[in-house]
C-alpha cells in the first residue's frame, strides 16, 4: 500500500496541520516507508483474537458526583495566548 | 559527593556533613559548567532549587525529613511542575509555565522532599530514540559527545551519566527510559503500567506511557520508585494497590532464579559485540545461582509495526489539544479559526511529531480503522499472550536493551524507520504493560551496553533484586565517562 500525495494532504487537513506541497512530498516518502514497516501486520491471521486496548483490563472507576476542584480559572488562563474578561479569544466563527 | 549513592547522600544529610543547600549548589555549579556542551537541561532555576533545598534543610533540622529529603534530582521536562517552564521538548510549549504539579512532582518534591535541579531535554513529546527531535537541540552522550544519548529521556540520561544530578525521572512509551539508560550506562526502570501516576505527565500514547526512575544503581531506582509510585485518583488508569517497599527484596539471593532467554532476542539483528556483553552478563547470573531456560516470544517481530499504529493513533488524539486556544503556541498571523489551528500546529510541532500525528489520523480514519488500528490491537494481544506463556517457565526474561551502542548524532535522523528499529527489544514490554529495566553490563569500544530485564506484572521488587545482586558482583554501573570531571 502507498499513500498518494492527495491522501497526505487530506490527512494533514484532518489533523489540522497546514502543509506545503514540498512538505507533502517529503512527508509522503517518509510515511510510505513507515507504512511498509506496518504492513507486516497484514500477514498475520488474527481472526478470533480479542483486540487489546489497554494493558490492564479494568473498568473505569466512578467517583462521587461532588465538586472536588477549586476554582483556578485565572491561573489556567494566565497561560492562554489571548483572553478577555475570562474568555478565550479566537477569530470570529459566526457572522 | 558527586558519585555518591542516594543512600550515602541521605546519610550525609542526616549526619549534617552537608546541607541540602550545599549539595544542591554543588550540582547547580556542575550544570553551569558542563551543561553548555551536553545540553542535558533545558530549564534551570537556581533560585527555585535553592528555595526547595532550604525547605528540605528545615525539615531535616526539625526531624521531619524522609529518606530522600534534600537530595537533588533532575526532572524530565514532560512532567508539569508548578511555576516551572514545562516544554515537553517542543516549540509548542516553549513558553508554557505550568500552573500545576504532576502527581510525580508532588510526591517526589512536596512529599518526599527531593529538590528539583531543573527540567531535562527530551525528544519532542517523547517521540524519538536519540533526543534529536527536541526543539532545544540534541543532547550529547557524555561517553562520546559525537554520539546520541538515546531517547526520548536523553537529557535525564546524560545528566545522571555526567553527574549533573544524582538521579532523574524518565518516561517510557516504547523504551524511552531503558534505551537511553543502556546508551549512557545507567540503571533505568519502567514500572508495570498503572504503578506510577500519569497525571500531569504530558500524554503521548496513554495506554503505553509510564514514568520511572533513572539512576546509577538498582538500589537508587528502588528508593526513587518508592516515592514516585502509588494510587492516584487523578489518573483513571492508576492502579489501586497496597503501597510497596520496592527495596525490600534487594538483598535476596538469586539461587533458583529461572532466567528466560527468548530465542527471538538472540538471533540476528543485534550487534555481535553487544550480544557478547549480554551473554557474559547472563553467565555471571549463572554463577550467582540462576538457571537458564529458553523461551519464545513468537510475535515479538510484530511489536514495532503494531506500536507504530497504536502509539501514533493515541498521539493524534492526545495532541489534538494543542490548538493555540487555551495554552501553547499560537501562530502570529492567521485568518479564520481553522486557519489559526492549522498554522499554529504547523509551526508549533516539529517534523517527527507531525509524521506521527498524520499516521495516527490515517489509521483511525474511515475505511482504515479495522485494517490498521484493530489489527494492531489484536497483535498487541498476541504479544501480551506470548509473555504470559513465557512466564510459565521463567521468573525473569533477559536480553539486550538496544541492538547497538550509542550511534552518531545525525546517523539515523533522516530515516524514521531506522530510528524506530532502535527500540525492537523494548517496545513489546510497553504493549504488554510489563515492568522492564536496563542494567549496565559492559562496554564495546568504550561505549556502554545495557542488559534488559523483563518481569511479570508487579514484579518490580524482584527485578530490582535481580539487578542489585548483579551490581554487587560487577562494577560496570560504577564506571564514569572519562573527560568529565
Amino acid at each position: 500500500m502507498s499513500l498518494t500525495l492527495e491522501q497526505v494532504q487530506r490527512i494533514a487537513h484532518l489533523a489540522r496541520i497546514e502543509i506545503s506541497d514540498a512538505e507533502a512530498l517529503s512527508t509522503q516518502g517518509h510515511l510510505n516507508g513507515i507504512f511498509q514497516l506496518i504492513e507486516q501486520m497484514q500477514a498475520v491471521d488474527t481472526r478470533g483474537v480479542e483486540p487489546m486496548a489497554h494493558a490492564q483490563d479494568l473498568s473505569q472507576r466512578l467517583r462521587q458526583d461532588a465538586v472536588v476542584e477549586v476554582d483556578r480559572r485565572s491561573a489556567y488562563q494566565a497561560v492562554a495566548p489571548e483572553i478577555e474578561a475570562g474568555l478565550y479569544l479566537v477569530p470570529k466563527v459566526i457572522e | 559527593m558527586i558519585n555518591a549513592s542516594l543512600k550515602q547522600l541521605s546519610q550525609a544529610l542526616a549526619a549534617k556533613q552537608i546541607s541540602s543547600v550545599e549539595l544542591t549548589q554543588l550540582f547547580l555549579d556542575r550544570i553551569d559548567r558542563l551543561n553548555p556542551s551536553l545540553n542535558a537541561f533545558v530549564t534551570v532555576n537556581a533560585e527555585k532549587s535553592l528555595n526547595s533545598a532550604k525547605a528540605a534543610d528545615a525539615r531535616i533540622a526539625a526531624g521531619t525529613a524522609g529518606l530522600l529529603t534534600g537530595i537533588p534530582i533532575a526532572q524530565k521536562d514532560i512532567f508539569c511542575a508548578e511555576g516551572w517552564r514545562t516544554t515537553c521538548g517542543s516549540k509548542m510549549l516553549a513558553n508554557f509555565v505550568s500552573p500545576y504539579d504532576a502527581t510525580v512532582i508532588r510526591k517526589m518534591e512536596s512529599e518526599a522532599g527531593l529538590v528539583s535541579l531543573g527540567k531535562t531535554n527530551m525528544d519532542e513529546f517523547a517521540m524519538g530514540s536519540s533526543n534529536e527531535t527536541s526543539f532545544f537541540g540534541p543532547v550529547k552522550n557524555p561517553w562520546d559527545q559525537t554520539r546520541v544519548p538515546g531517547g526520548s529521556s536523553g537529557g535525564s540520561a546524560a545528566a545522571v551519566a555526567a553527574r549533573l544530578a544524582p538521579a532523574a525521572t524518565g518516561t517510557d512509551t516504547g523504551g524511552s527510559i531503558r534505551q537511553p539508560a543502556a546508551l549512557c550506562n545507567l540503571t533505568g526502570l519502567k514500572p508495570t503500567y498503572g504503578v506510577v501516576s500519569r497525571y500531569g505527565m504530558i500524554a503521548f500514547a496513554s495506554s503505553l506511557d509510564q514514568g520511572g526512575p533513572m539512576a546509577a544503581s538498582a538500589e537508587d531506582c528502588a528508593l526513587l520508585l518508592n516515592t514516585m509510585s502509588g494510587f492516584d485518583e487523578h489518573d483513571s488508569t492508576s492502579l489501586d494497590r497496597p503501597l510497596e517497599d520496592y527495596s525490600r527484596d534487594l538483598e535476596k539471593p538469586l539461587a533458583g532464579l529461572r532466567i528466560g532467554l527468548p530465542k527471538e532476542f538472540f538471533g540476528e539483528g543485534c550487534d555481535a559485540e553487544v550480544m557478547a556483553a549480554v551473554r557474559a552478563a547472563i553467565a555471571q547470573y549463572e554463577k550467582l545461582g540462576a538457571t537458564i531456560v529458553e523461551v519464545s516470544l513468537p510475535n515479538s517481530h510484530l511489536s514495532v509495526p503494531a506500536y507504530y499504529v497504536i502509539a501514533p493513533a493515541e498521539a493524534s488524539s492526545n495532541l489534538s489539544r494543542f490548538d493555540g486556544v487555551r495554552y501553547g503556541y499560537r501562530a502570529p498571523e492567521y485568518g479564520s479559526l481553522d486557519d489559526m489551528y492549522m498554522k499554529s500546529r504547523a509551526q508549533g510541532f516539529g517534523a517527527e511529531v507531525k509524521r506521527r500525528i498524520l499516521i495516527g489520523a490515517y489509521v483511525l480514519s474511515h475505511g482504515y480503522y479495522d485494517a490498521y488500528y484493530l489489527q494492531a490491537q489484536r497483535i498487541r494481544r498476541l504479544i501480551a499472550n506470548d509473555f504470559v506463556e513465557a512466564f510459565k517457565d521463567c521468573d525473569v526474561i533477559m536480553g539486550p536493551t538496544s541492538p547497538t551502542t550509542a550511534f552518531k548524532l545525525g546517523e539515523k535522523a533522516a530515516d524514521p524507520v531506522q530510528m524506530y528499529l532502535s527500540d525492537i527489544y523494548t517496545i513489546a514490554v510497553n504493549l504488554a504493560g510489563l515492568p522492564g529495566m536496563s542494567v549496565p553490563c559492559g562496554f564495546v569500544g568504550g561505549l556502554p551496553v545495557g542488559l534488559q530485564l523483563i518481569g511479570n506484572y508487579f514484579t518490580e521488587a524482584q527485578l530490582l533484586n535481580v539487578a542489585h545482586r548483579y551490581q554487587q558482583a560487577t562494577d560496570w554501573h560504577q564506571r564514569r565517562p572519562a573527560g568529565i570531571e
